[in-house]
């Protein structure tokens, strides 16, 4: 009950939605009813475009995610622990973080063409710094004593990595990782509005200039529900792994 | 402890040009190895080349301006907006009842998507640009606003009032200033989205700006082109950036955190 108070206003704005295009107070070119978007929603659920689609894009995102969490954790945790590497990367991080990762859209195309490639190394690129941030500033602050306790015990240097560095640096990793989730959903988005030939941007792209909004809507707001879940799913991940802190 | 003698600490120093310069030596040699076409890597040469033709042409200062303007109106509109709604939100339970919902569940969705809804709105120029990078900036801005006022303590509160301060004096002396360091954290956050916004915007929907001029030059597999953009559109992030973290610097002398040592 509680959380259906909570939500009431989107129920609200959903209804609105329907009402104003209904009533025709909008044309329903320029918004079709919220009914008519969810039966166009059903349709490309049941003939399967919808989820192989989805299925192009998840793979997209899913290994340019993982890459650059791999490339980048390990790249932070280094920068951290190794000064000539911080000396030689840090700079480079520092300038082609703030870069907008966007506009490697196009370069990725003349390197890696149309397909899946082009946008694995665009969301590898772009999610990779704020996981090398994360993890660089959390190893970097790990417990000193910690450190040395357990190097005294006879912990060799990987070792410490793994058991000590790690789990301290973990919520500043999350927290970048985090970003890196949110930019991924951005960029993949992005890209295949752009330029692809298949994924649900490049169906969004689709459906629009063909003149079905209902069923563009319908995608548009797959995606934007698809970009919410993952991320409080990944929240409830984060505080399942966090919870022996306290 | 020995201390590091001045000729090491130089080296540190200068260390960071270091491995630039490496970079670009890298990418020129690389390219002109002839391992790789003119197409797929220009050389860093002919890239610096085509910047300076483009700069001479006029076509430099047209397409970063049209791309700072888009992305710096929208960061305004949504760093003015942004703020006010928090400060509602966080003033009137009817206003926060209504959008604590609306922007918990819009935060985290990638309102990219939305883009060809705006365009079929409100069309192709800049009113459409503009309004798609305040509705994906304005986000950050509201939640930071929110926490900001929320973590404003109490004991600063209570003896403002016990001093007489009346609520418009309140808002703009104490509660403002006191949230403020973290509303700047939430723009700063919003200020490279804008950005990336704008290029994607300018990209889908070409014309002048840097993200236009980029999808043009890659239309005609014109690499250098592309490769000049990226140049000039990381040039104007790394130095909006920069100056973001000045100015939080300059505004906040008076804050503690200004006497950290400070990393960035």
């Amino acid at each position: 009950m509680k959380t259906l108070w909570r939500y009431s206003p989107l129920l609200l704005l959903a209804i609105g939605w329907e009402a104003v295009s209904r009533f025709g107070l909008v044309s329903s070119l320029a918004l079709p009813p919220l009914t008519s978007v969810l039966a166009a929603w059903w349709d490309l659920l049941t003939n399967g475009e919808l989820i192989n689609n989805a299925g192009a894009s998840l793979y997209r995102g899913g290994t340019g995610l993982l890459l650059s969490i791999l490339v980048g954790s390990v790249l932070g945790v280094f920068m951290a622990w190794w000064r000539p590497v911080n000396v030689l990367v840090g700079p480079l991080v520092e300038i082609f973080y703030p870069m907008p990762k966007s506009a490697l859209i196009p370069v990725t195309v003349i390197w890696l063409g149309f397909g899946d490639g082009s946008k694995i190394l665009l969301i590898f690129l772009g999610c990779m710094l704020p996981v090398t941030i994360g993890a660089f500033n959390g190893a970097r602050s790990s417990d000193r004593t910690l450190v040395w306790s357990a190097r005294s015990m006879g912990a060799s240097r990987l070792r410490m990595m793994w058991d000590v560095v790690l789990p301290s640096a973990m919520p500043e990793l999350l927290s970048g990782i985090r970003t890196a989730l949110a930019l991924t959903f951005i960029l993949l988005v992005s890209s295949e509005l752009i330029v692809a030939q298949k994924g649900l941007g490049y169906l969004i792209g689709y459906l629009g200039a063909d003149g079905a909004y209902e069923a563009m809507f319908a995608v548009v707001l797959t995606v934007a529900f698809l970009g919410f879940a993952a991320d409080r799913a990944y929240q409830l991940l984060m505080n399942r792994v966090l919870q022996w802190r306290e | 402890m020995k201390q590091p003698s001045q000729l090491t600490a130089f080296a540190w120093r200068l260390a960071p040009f270091f491995s630039i310069t490496l970079l670009l030596v890298a990418w020129e040699s690389l390219a002109r190895s002839g391992s790789f076409t003119s197409f797929v890597l220009p050389a860093f040469s002919a890239v610096v080349e085509r910047i300076w033709n483009d700069a001479i042409g006029g076509d430099l200062a047209i397409n970063t301006a049209l791309t700072l303007y888009r992305a710096l109106t929208g960061f305004i509109i949504a760093a003015v907006g942004g703020v006010a709604l928090g400060l509602a939100m966080s003033r009137s339970v009817g206003v926060r009842w209504f959008f604590d919902p609306i922007i918990s569940v819009g935060f985290p969705m990638p309102k990219i998507a939305f883009l060809p809804v705006v365009i079929l709105w409100l069309g192709l120029y800049d009113l459409s640009k503009i309004s798609i990078i305040v509705f994906d900036a304005i986000f950050p801005v509201v939640t930071a606003t929110i926490a900001g006022i929320k973590g404003v303590e109490r004991e600063l509160l209570w003896s403002a009032r016990n001093m007489g301060a009346r609520e418009r004096e309140m808002l703009w002396q104490i509660v403002l200033p006191a949230a403020f360091p973290m509303i700047m954290t939430g723009l700063q956050v919003a200020l490279p989205l804008s950005l990336i916004v704008a290029v994607v915007a300018e990209m889908l929907m070409g014309g002048y700006g840097v993200g236009g001029a980029m999808m043009t030059a890659s239309r005609f597999a014109d690499s250098r082109g592309v490769f000049a953009g990226i140049v000039e559109i990381a040039l104007i992030g790394f130095v909006l950036v920069k100056g973001m973290t000045l100015i939080r610097r300059r505004l906040l002398v008076w804050h503690q955190e200004a006497m950290e040592p400070s990393t960035a």
